[in-house]
């Protein structure tokens, strides 16, 4: 087996980025008008990553917790911003934003942390391990978080009569948010259970796709997968739990009231 | 404080300042054309909505109990029903209490057993009323009880309502219906156009 890593020269790149070339074509003769946001995501993409690239290369040779923690930062408040930019029923304010960062940071800190204590890099907030594994459990964490929230504040909105019938009967708001609740991390997790049901058979993971091919032993390359599915799974579970329990706390008071009034109006595009 | 309903300056976006006093036994029917206010009034005196005002009951003042507590003593009663359980008796809590408020309201006590989506709008309504009648609390917020019903059920609804008011329950009903009013009605409070007109009977 050849162990030597083939590199990629950027030829090879701009042959593989044809075939966008041709989903771009077919785009336009079916009239799918998709061929702009295409264009556009595909510049976003190599803009990111030529500039990850060159970031994580100076990251690398400037090794400091306060870099590392920077970049970290950075990353946990942009995947906060996506995690719930798509959603149908925004939140008023700053309070979907507030939940999107806190239950990114939670996930983010805490799991990767842990990681770190595994594979023990020297010094342990190396960005060679701290950076990409963050990635990998705020990208995954991201997808839960808003799955989750968008069910739940659709659940709210759609179950309003029920759980204001529970309300009026005298239940707590815990109690009568609980079938929305559940429903909601269901879907959260849905997902990572799913790709942890079907790896190995139905797919190789990315990240184990890339080691393979970059020359590593297929053995070490499983035991980093399982690692990072671990640490995925439970990333996903600790952030759509914080963002959905603190998004059910936001949908009521004190007074155990139904504040739908703290979303926005359904948004449909 | 005195015993009964004592409601100072209730209000809420929409809701004029709203002041009632009503003594144990008997009824408030809440009219007036629709969008006046009516629910609203109800919703802020069950507090389903943010509102600011004081209210007692029975010499006990709301804020100084929790949401939930005064909830059970102040049964809202929507307009529409709603079902979260796939089986009818798993909504009920005093099922036993439940049943014989079915009976009374002809349902036999069979429908206990069914799924919620075999039930009309007429009996959804009826157990709706029999889940909130079933803990007898003391004051009942009713929004179009009998909008669903024909006039032998209203009959038989309105029976048992006279009934919770005699042993001391106080209720306050929003209704369409004019002759349900002079039925029911101690006092009349008129909603028009956001204000509010009180008439004793």
């Amino acid at each position: 087996m050849n162990t030597e890593t083939i590199f990629l020269t950027y030829t090879d790149l701009a042959i593989a980025a044809s075939l966008l070339l041709v989903n771009a074509i077919l785009s336009l003769c079916f009239g799918l008008g998709l061929e702009k946001r295409l264009l556009i995501a595909t510049a976003r993409m190599v803009t990111q990553f030529a500039l990850i690239g060159l970031v994580l290369v100076w990251l690398f040779d400037n090794v400091s917790l306060l870099f590392t923690g920077l970049a970290a930062s950075i990353m946990i408040i942009f995947a906060g911003r996506e995690s719930v930019a798509r959603q149908d029923r925004r939140f008023v304010g700053w309070w979907g934003l507030g939940i999107g960062i806190s239950s990114m940071a939670l996930a983010g800190i805490l799991v990767t942390i842990f990681a770190l204590t595994q594979i023990r890099p020297d010094p342990w907030y190396h960005p060679q391990y701290a950076i990409p594994l963050l990635g990998l459990i705020l990208g995954n964490a991201m997808n839960g978080v808003s799955l989750g929230l968008n069910n739940l504040t659709n659940g709210a909105a759609r179950e309003k009569l029920a759980i204001e019938t529970r309300l009026s009967l005298g239940q707590s708001r815990d109690e009568a948010l609980r079938p929305i609740v559940r429903e909601a991390l269901r879907t959260a997790m849905l997902p990572i259970i799913n790709s942890m049901a079907a790896a190995g058979i139905v797919f190789l993971p990315g990240m184990m796709t890339g080691q393979i091919l970059a020359g590593v032993d297929p053995e070490e390359a499983v035991k980093y997968q399982l690692l990072i599915m671990f640490m995925v799974a439970g990333g996903t579970a600790f952030g759509s739990l914080c963002a959905i329990l603190g998004g059910a706390r936001l949908l009521s008071d004190s007074r155990h009231r139904l504040r739908l009034d703290r979303l926005r109006a359904f948004k449909s595009d | 404080m005195s015993d009964g309903l004592v409601i100072q300056n209730l209000t809420r976006p929409g809701l004029h300042p709203t002041s009632l006093q009503v003594e144990k036994g008997k009824c408030v029917v809440i009219h007036g054309p629709s969008g006046s206010g009516k629910s609203l009034f109800l919703r802020a005196v069950a507090d389903l909505d943010p509102n600011y005002g004081k209210i007692s009951l029975n010499g006990e003042s709301r804020a100084m109990m929790s949401a939930p507590e005064w909830r059970k003593k102040a049964a809202y009663l929507q307009p529409e029903s709603a079902w979260w359980h796939d089986k009818v008796a798993a909504h009920f809590k005093q099922l036993s209490a439940a049943k014989t408020l079915a009976e009374t309201f002809g349902l036999q006590e069979e429908i206990f057993n069914w799924p919620t989506s075999r039930l009309s709008t007429g009996e959804r309504q009826r157990l709706s009323l029999a889940m909130v009648l079933a803990s007898k609390p003391p004051l009942l917020l009713l929004d179009e009880p009998t909008s669903a019903l024909d006039s032998e059920n209203t009959n038989a609804v309105e029976l048992e309502l006279q009934k919770q008011l005699d042993s001391g329950s106080i209720i306050l009903m929003a209704t369409h219906d004019g002759a349900q009013m002079h039925r029911m009605a101690s006092v009349t409070l008129n909603f028009c156009s956001g204000k509010t007109k009180m008439e004793q009977l």
